[in-house]
């Protein structure tokens, strides 16, 4: 066979190859939803959500788990959305090439790579030893808003650099201050595609287990954290409350973590059921945060 | 006229400095965790010298007969990441190539964000999936394996950090300019030679750049290892046997309640620091190549 002939085989050989090998990451997938909807759809049912964790399997519901990860993905979402759009729009609007925005930006991007564990740690010595916050909604929510910091910055600034700046010079020419530029011209142009990190920061955040563990987190929790809003029949009527942000939690991925490390079948069962609610949230944040990239695609 | 144009001047500069503290937040944070871990860890190295820390090769800081040696857990942990790299690596580069150099468009926008999701699947997720799926599965072809062990875990875990290799290798290769492939093709090569010999080599170091980062990933997963590979720190490179990783240890001891102050409290903070500095190191070093590869074509 001439060499050009075996170079052309080659070519087609490489192309199913690859192919293949592209293809089998997305098998595994489909495998693993497969098995996770196998071993526990039966289990999925009102009572599932409307129980608290039992000693029986059978009675074993994730009430406190998928409460205990609302709050927390609240606590999350009003701590790290400010801070990180903040921080990206300083560093892309107004920060100079100098020394300490090169030490900022070298920080973020090593942050990014920090292990998630490591948070924990860093929980537990600054926030539970340090500010005796406890096992709480707030030490929990600080800590993985801290985890996603670097990534809501990162594709806010993604997003403000997408923006021409023939945008920001128009306004300027109109007499507008730098801060009425971003605040009206934009961020709101940029809007979607930092909408896009962050819902896809957030779902991060929705499966993290490490750090919260690494606080402590109980896992046996039969009670859901303080209500914000309490109603009454006398005046005042309406009762605000923060005491919840200071109460104990768990969150979805913990509970299934502790079914998963039990011996008895009927949690492994559990915990399968438990893995269809948190997938089918981190799936749905997922194509969502797909779509409006997609939607976003826009060419100036 | 002159007053509102000084407050307006004046609320300008509160937001730009607010906006600022915002990011120092970053520097603050990085300065924490190096504070949370020295202070504790100084404390473990009062007790323990670091000579024994470094060489003893048992880790038994919960049995009556103490010993600190790292080593255990250390090869733990390069034995679970060897496996994942072994998975990833080959996988994701192959993919990469293909996205990048043979895949049409449109089936580059469909599969970049199913690959994705390899990644946003929760690692409690898939640490179920390597305990009661991957390890059963692999037991009628090994019949020695134990229930816990290192290559399920590993396997799994390659399969998770599979997108972060084939994003950044791709985007690397997308990186290289048309102009090389060009001169390629006008000498007579052919695809398969353009793509390994030209353009793997020109975005070479965005790769390795990649495959450090997914080292870096998989030395510090935690999930995935505390679940499947088991919490016995042995000295062994058998893939078959439950070993212990740095991660699961700190998982296995917070657990536990251990009172603060004590040496076992200390060595989370111990197993965080060295996992710290491998980390760190490694992401330098990435962070670092994947700089000079942008200064090469941009």
């Amino acid at each position: 066979m001439s060499k050009r002939k075996l170079d052309k085989r080659m070519d087609s050989v490489f192309k199913a190859v690859g192919l293949a090998v592209t293809l089998f990451g997305l098998l595994v997938l489909a495998a693993l939803l497969i098995d996770v909807v196998m071993d526990g759809y039966q289990r999925i049912s009102w009572d599932f959500f409307t129980s608290y964790p039992s000693r029986k399997p059978e009675q074993a519901g994730i009430l406190s788990a998928w409460v205990g990860t609302l709050w927390i993905m609240l606590t999350t979402a009003l701590l790290a959305i400010p801070l990180g759009v903040g921080s990206g729009i300083y560093l892309e609007e107004y920060a100079r090439r100098n020394k300490l925005t090169d030490f900022i930006e070298i920080n973020i991007a090593n942050l990014a790579g920090v292990p998630s564990v490591i948070y924990g740690i860093l929980g537990l010595g600054l926030f539970i030893r340090l500010m005796h916050l406890d096992r709480s909604v707030l030490a929990g929510g600080l800590i993985l808003a801290l985890l996603i910091l670097p990534v809501i910055i990162l594709t806010t600034r993604e997003a403000l650099r997408a923006v021409p700046s023939s945008i920001r010079e128009a306004s300027y020419a109109l007499g507008a201050t730098q801060w009425q530029t971003i605040r009206h011209q934009v961020l709101p142009a940029g809007f979607g595609n930092i909408l896009t990190g962050i819902i896809l920061a957030m779902s991060r955040a929705i499966g993290e287990t490490a750090p919260l563990i690494t606080i402590g987190a109980l896992t046996y929790i039969p009670f859901l954290p303080a209500n914000p809003v309490a109603f009454s029949p006398e005046s005042p009527y309406i009762h605000l409350s923060a005491q919840g942000f200071l109460d104990p939690f768990t969150v979805l991925p913990i509970q299934i973590f502790n079914w998963v490390s039990r011996p008895q079948k009927g949690f492994l069962t559990d915990a399968a059921a438990g893995i269809i609610v948190l997938l089918t949230i981190t799936l749905l944040m997922n194509g969502a945060a797909i779509f409006l990239r997609y939607k976003n695609q826009k060419r100036w | 006229m002159l007053k509102r144009n000084r407050i307006v001047k004046f609320k300008e500069m509160l937001i730009e400095k607010l906006l600022l503290c915002c990011s120092l937040l970053s520097v603050f944070t990085t300065a924490a965790i190096i504070y949370v871990l020295l202070s504790e860890s100084v404390g473990f190295f009062k007790e323990v010298r670091i000579i024994d820390f470094l060489t003893d090769t048992q880790w038994t800081p919960l049995f009556t007969n103490k010993h600190f040696g790292i080593l255990p857990l250390l090869c733990g942990t390069l034995l679970t990441t060897l496996i994942a790299i072994g998975v990833a690596v080959p996988v994701g580069l192959i993919s990469a190539i293909y996205l990048s150099e043979y895949a049409t468009v449109k089936m580059r926008h469909i599969t970049k964000p199913l690959l994705e999701i390899l990644a946003a699947v929760p690692t409690v997720v898939y640490g179920y999936f390597a305990l009661l799926f991957v390890t059963p599965l692999l037991k009628k072809f090994i019949p020695g394996l134990s229930g816990f062990n290192a290559l399920s875990a590993g396997l799994v875990m390659g399969i998770m950090i599979i997108p972060l290799v084939s994003s950044l290798s791709e985007d690397a290769m997308h990186a290289v300019p048309m102009g090389l492939r060009e001169g390629a093709y006008a000498l007579g090569s052919h695809k398969i030679q353009v793509a390994f010999k030209i353009v793997f080599p020109a975005a070479l170091s965005g790769i390795t750049a990649a495959v450090i980062l997914a080292v870096s990933r998989a030395i510090g997963e935690t999930m995935i290892v505390a679940i499947a590979a088991g919490q016995q720190p042995k000295f062994t490179l058998n893939p078959l046997v439950p070993i212990e990783t740095i991660t699961a240890y700190i998982v296995q001891i917070s657990l536990g309640d251990t009172p603060h102050g004590t040496l076992e409290y200390q060595t989370i903070f111990v197993c965080g620091t060295t996992l710290f500095i491998l980390t760190f190191a490694l992401n330098v070093i990435s962070f670092k190549l994947k700089r000079r590869f942008q200064e090469i074509y941009e």
